[in-house]
């Protein structure tokens, strides 16, 4: 049902974790739907220097987070904020129609971050 | 990496008992014949027949074999009980009674009836699975024509009062029908002592082919046909009969039977030691369904804060195949009526794995599984933000 891609990502993800002093968190899903997802990204120079995920769901979730944090690492805030579900998917080498859903939530859960980071960005510093 | 393969989904795919696919060769090529036809090699597949029609008998203990119609599978036995019963008993009455974790197919054609008029009643269980009496009770009206309910419950594993019931639907002169497909050849069925009007079997849920099933109906019970044509079995569901399917269903009937006690015994040792492992090796892992009152081989567990489907195909990695009740593994995304319907939250629901072991299962597998799952569950929770950290040390 599967790629290979999407279980080498699910077998083996990457970027999991949790970044203490994230510059940005994005948290979207529900577990009352089966699936939910935290971003945390680290901001230098206007651009990505860590991206990290914790996911509650199903493999293709864990999968899309875990390909989206990699696409996501390295990227400057505007390249970021274009990662599409579909980027997402193209680059897992596909996935079921039925799962479509969970790429969306991992470019969403990306995207959330980012926002909460340009938030806090326009917020005086303390 | 060598692979052990350990299949625990036998109640979602059972391979054939290699006796019975050699008891059915000969139906193929050698005594094709249709049972209908008056030359010799129809009166061997009639023979055939007959001789299948009373090893089903044998196993739910019904008094006649002529109270055993073959059909098409376990499906097409529910479609044949509950419209035949409903569409024949529409003068008496439009309300049926049945439970909200049956099958889906039951669930499906009471939906139908719905819609053709009549009034479904779907009692809720308890959180261990188990129908209660006097919820029943309250549900009859002047109407009720039919009480539908299954003998064991092929997900969570529980085997309903059937006795219970039998008695409490007899009492109030109301057909009763029990779905019997997870439960025949696994525990004993006798139709007469609880009172069952009509039950449906399938074969492939005993070592039989696909494709085959049938639906007991006691010597007097008047049910519509669904399925109209030439005449056959009694004129109750015509095709022309499905000859070596129906031989196989025969005989996988036939070792169900001999077989039962010692693959029963054996089943529930090994599910209990499954269960047991499971819950004393993996924190935060329960149970689902009744402890003991529960179908050999049945072990329904869930894990928090992780969920089905991942789990399965974390298992699937180290060869072992089960299934889930989560939505992410269905097609319509809602996780499982069963699981909801016994009061687990949705996000519980979620995390539950179904392991249904078979003939083939040894302790081995039970050792693997138990090696392997507390890896694969505590991979996927420190992957989960639902983890409460202290349980990840």
């Amino acid at each position: 049902m599967y790629s290979e891609k999407v279980m080498d990502h699910f077998m083996k993800p990457r970027n999991v974790g949790e970044i203490p002093d994230a510059d940005g968190v994005g948290t979207v899903g529900n577990p009352v739907c089966g699936d939910l997802m935290t971003m945390y990204i680290k901001v230098k120079d206007d651009k990505l220097e860590d991206v990290k995920f914790k996911t509650f769901g199903c493999g293709a979730a864990i999968a899309t987070s875990s390909m989206t944090t990699e696409m996501a690492k390295g990227k400057t805030i505007e390249e970021a904020m274009k990662i599409t579900r579909a980027d997402v998917a193209k680059n897992l080498g596909g996935l079921p129609p039925i799962k479509m859903h969970c790429s969306n939530l991992a470019a969403d859960a990306l995207h959330e971050a980012i926002k909460d980071y340009q938030k806090k960005q326009k917020e005086p510093k303390k | 990496m060598l692979l052990r393969k350990v299949y625990m989904d036998y109640g979602a795919g059972m391979p054939l008992d290699p006796r019975v696919l050699e008891t059915m060769k000969p139906y193929f090529f050698e005594t094709f014949g249709n049972p209908s036809s008056s030359h010799s090699f129809g009166n061997r597949a009639k023979e055939a027949l007959a001789a299948s029609r009373e090893k089903v008998a044998q196993l739910v203990a019904a008094e006649k074999p002529r109270e055993i119609i073959f059909t098409s599978g376990g499906t097409e036995s529910n479609n044949l009980a509950l419209k035949g019963a409903a569409f024949r008993n529409q003068k008496k009455g439009n309300h049926i009674i049945t439970t909200a974790i049956e099958h889906m197919s039951v669930i499906n054609i009471c939906k139908y009836l719905q819609k053709e008029g009549y009034d479904v009643t779907f009692v809720p269980v308890n959180k261990q699975g188990v129908v209660e009496i006097e919820k029943l009770k309250e549900a009859i009206t002047e109407k009720t024509i039919l009480i539908s309910v299954m003998y064991a419950n092929g997900e969570i594993g529980t085997i309903q009062p059937i006795q219970e019931i039998g008695n409490l639907a007899k009492e109030n002169n109301l057909l009763f029908h029990v779905d019997a497909v997870a439960a025949a050849g696994k525990v004993p069925i006798n139709v007469k002592e609880k009172n069952i009007d009509l039950l449906s079997l399938s074969s492939n849920d005993m070592y039989g082919p696909k494709g085959v099933g049938a639906l007991y109906i006691k010597q007097g019970t008047k049910i519509l046909p669904v399925i109209q044509g030439g005449g056959q079995e009694n004129g109750i569901r015509s095709g022309t009969e499905n000859i070596p399917g129906i031989v196989g269903m025969g005989k996988a009937a036939e070792l169900a039977q001999t077989e039962m006690k010692s693959v029963g015994k054996r089943l529930t040792a090994l599910r209990d030691k499954l269960i047991k492992g499971v819950l004393s090796k993996i924190a935060y892992s329960f149970l689902n369904g009744h402890p003991t009152q529960r179908l050999p081989g049945n072990a329904n567990l869930r894990f928090s804060y992780i969920e089905g489907e991942s789990l399965i195909l974390g298992l699937d990695m180290y060869g072992i195949q089960v299934s889930s009740g989560s939505a992410c593994t269905s097609k319509t995304l809602e996780p499982s009526h069963v699981l909801t319907a016994i009061g687990l939250p949705h996000e519980e629901a979620h995390g539950s794995l179904v392991f249904t072991m078979g003939k083939q299962n040894t302790e081995e597998d039970v050792n693997y599984i138990l090696d392997v799952l507390p890896d694969v569950v505590k991979r996927l929770r420190a992957l989960s933000p639902l983890t409460p950290k202290e349980i990840l040390r």
